[in-house]
């Protein structure tokens, strides 16, 4: 059976590159980066390279560059570590309703702490609009955290000028850049950003790797405490070869920007075109305008059917993707990001979300396609609902 | 490795008695596309008040496809007083068990059976004692949350 990947936003394979070059951090050099002798030196040095490329990829120095465990550890840091800092001149955050869960929840802990947070609602294509910012702006503000790049639906956030209005309104300015990095260009000056989060297993690097970028000069507290490791401000020692891996994966993602974009976005094109010929009632999610999403998403609500069972009857024939909504959790559990961009339930509980990536081929968007109009004909014909019945 | 044991993939992947009997004796629908799922059973029954065929189309994920599938395959052959008693918790057994956020799955096959018959009490003049007091009803956010116990979810956590 052929094997077809289509969920590269929710995990990359590792590419052989990043890998080679990972190996010998695990067996040769070995070191403790902290240690004073030469295989310590080593391991020293293999993080300083790839810090090196880590903020090479977003036009940061090295030294603004603080690896962490993962993306969701950097969106934790830079919220708690800004409120308990800031919490004396103000206690407003201010982030949209379609935020990755690692913000949305970081901000709902905080809330029991007192602080008041604003949750931004998003246009029809899920855009966070500027005057919108421009409005819950207040004097307590202290942090605006925007995504650069939607995870489900894939939309790109006008960054830059939502950094303005915060920068313009004295608050600090994070984005959360773990579907961004890799797949528009990023630049941390051009943008004008405070805090930026990212993840190497999105980017072809190994998991269990992230960074949060943090500007030269402002001063936080840690979130893990302990050694002296990542200028002491984040402790632990260091995952060596899943940094090294991730600096690989940063440099080769830099390297094939272009390239990787115009692939995705090709193949994706061909996707929602094939989709849109053969399968009837179906709704595209998020940006009609696809220069202004992911080059590699793609969300589909289809009809009468439920995200679930299109999911395990692709998963048979050795396809993976992902579902809009959950239903693996309760009834009710729609996706928050559907929601907020207006989907009714029984669209977004029929969606799914395909993302395609450097080891897509046309020949599997091909294979995709034919049994993807299989499963939905199938699950249609099981379905009571149609739309002569009114739903 | 799978989401499911085999004899719930079973079920979904060819499902038993889909489709919608003509002139049914018994019709009941439960759940709605916004809720997540939604099941239509229609029956037929004979002059002794067996259920001699049932069948049934489904909205919904892959463990609500498979109990509806179990559940009108236990129900056929069943004297209509039996079916009443078929609940939830004896379709999960039946499927080998489902994952606890799953359960609520279940409920809605036999719900939908519930409604049926309870058409087929009110078109033939019938009473049964599993009936009594039975309000049928077609949304699931009026009925008693009938879940499995929450586990600490690890699932919902769009990436």
């Amino acid at each position: 059976m052929r094997n077809v990947y289509l969920d590269y936003s929710a995990t990359t394979p590792v590419k052989d590159e990043v890998l080679q070059e990972m190996i010998p951090y695990f067996t040769q050099n070995f070191g403790n980066p902290s240690s004073l002798y030469t295989p310590g030196l080593t391991a020293k040095e293999g993080l300083a390279e790839a810090r090196r490329r880590v903020a090479s990829l977003i036009g940061a120095e090295p030294g603004e560059i603080y690896f962490t465990s993962c993306g969701t550890e950097a969106d934790n840091w830079v919220l708690e570590a800004i409120a308990d800092k800031m919490k004396d001149k103000g206690r407003h955050i201010i982030t949209s309703k379609i935020e990755h869960h690692a913000i949305l929840h970081t901000c709902k802990y905080l809330e029991k702490f007192g602080f008041d947070v604003t949750y931004l609602d998003v246009d029809e294509e899920g855009f966070v609009q500027p005057e919108a910012l421009k409005d819950a702006m207040r004097d307590d503000t202290v942090l605006v955290s925007i995504m650069a790049v939607n995870n489900e639906i894939g939309t790109v956030q006008p960054i830059k000028e939502l950094a303005a209005i915060a920068k313009a309104g004295g608050a600090y300015f994070h984005t959360d850049t773990v579907q961004a990095v890799g797949n528009i260009p990023i630049d941390v000056r051009e943008l004008g950003v405070d805090f930026l989060s990212m993840s190497a297993h999105k980017i072809y690097g190994p998991k269990g790797v992230g960074a949060l970028y943090k500007r030269k000069g402002i001063q936080m507290p840690n979130f893990m405490h302990g050694g002296a490791q990542e200028n002491k401000k984040r402790a632990g020692t260091e995952n060596t070869a899943g940094i090294v891996g991730f600096g690989k994966a940063a440099e080769i993602a830099g390297r094939d920007l272009e390239e990787h974009r115009a692939h995705s976005s090709e193949l994706r094109e061909y996707l929602w075109e094939q989709i849109k010929d053969r399968i009837p009632e179906i709704k595209l999610n998020g940006p009609a305008d696809f220069s202004r999403r992911h080059p590699g998403n793609l969300n589909v609500s289809f009809s009468y059917v439920e995200g679930e069972s299109v999911l395990l009857l692709l998963d048979m024939k050795g396809i993976s993707v992902s579902t809009g909504s959950a239903c693996s959790s309760k009834s009710l559990a729609t996706s928050h990001v559907l929601d907020a961009i207006g989907v009714p339930p029984a669209k977004s509980n029929g969606a799914i979300r395909f993302t395609v990536g450097d080891f897509t081929t046309k020949e599997d968007i091909d294979y995709t396609v034919e049994c993807l109009t299989e499963v939905i004909t199938k699950l249609r014909e099981l379905s009571p609902v149609n739309d002569a019945k009114g739903w | 490795m799978a989401l499911y044991n085999d004899t719930v993939m079973d079920h979904f992947l060819n499902p038993h008695n889909v489709g919608e009997i003509e002139n049914p004796d018994g019709k009941g629908i439960y759940g709605s596309p916004v809720c997540g799922d939604m099941m239509m059973v229609t029956l037929s029954v004979d002059e002794n008040e067996v259920i001699t065929d049932a069948k049934f189309k489904t909205y919904g994920c892959g463990s609500a496809i498979a109990s509806s599938s179990m559940a009108t395959d236990m129900i056929k052959g069943m004297k209509v007083e039996e079916a009443l008693e078929v609940s939830n918790e004896k379709i999960v057994e039946e499927l080998g068990g489902l994952p606890a956020i799953k359960i609520h799955c279940s409920v809605l096959a036999e719900h939908a059976i519930k409604n049926a018959i309870y058409d087929y009490a009110q078109t033939h003049g019938k009473t049964y004692a599993g009936l009594e007091g039975y309000v049928p009803n077609t949304d699931p956010d009026e009925d008693d949350e009938e879940e499995g116990f929450e586990e600490e979810q690890f699932s919902d956590e769009k990436k």
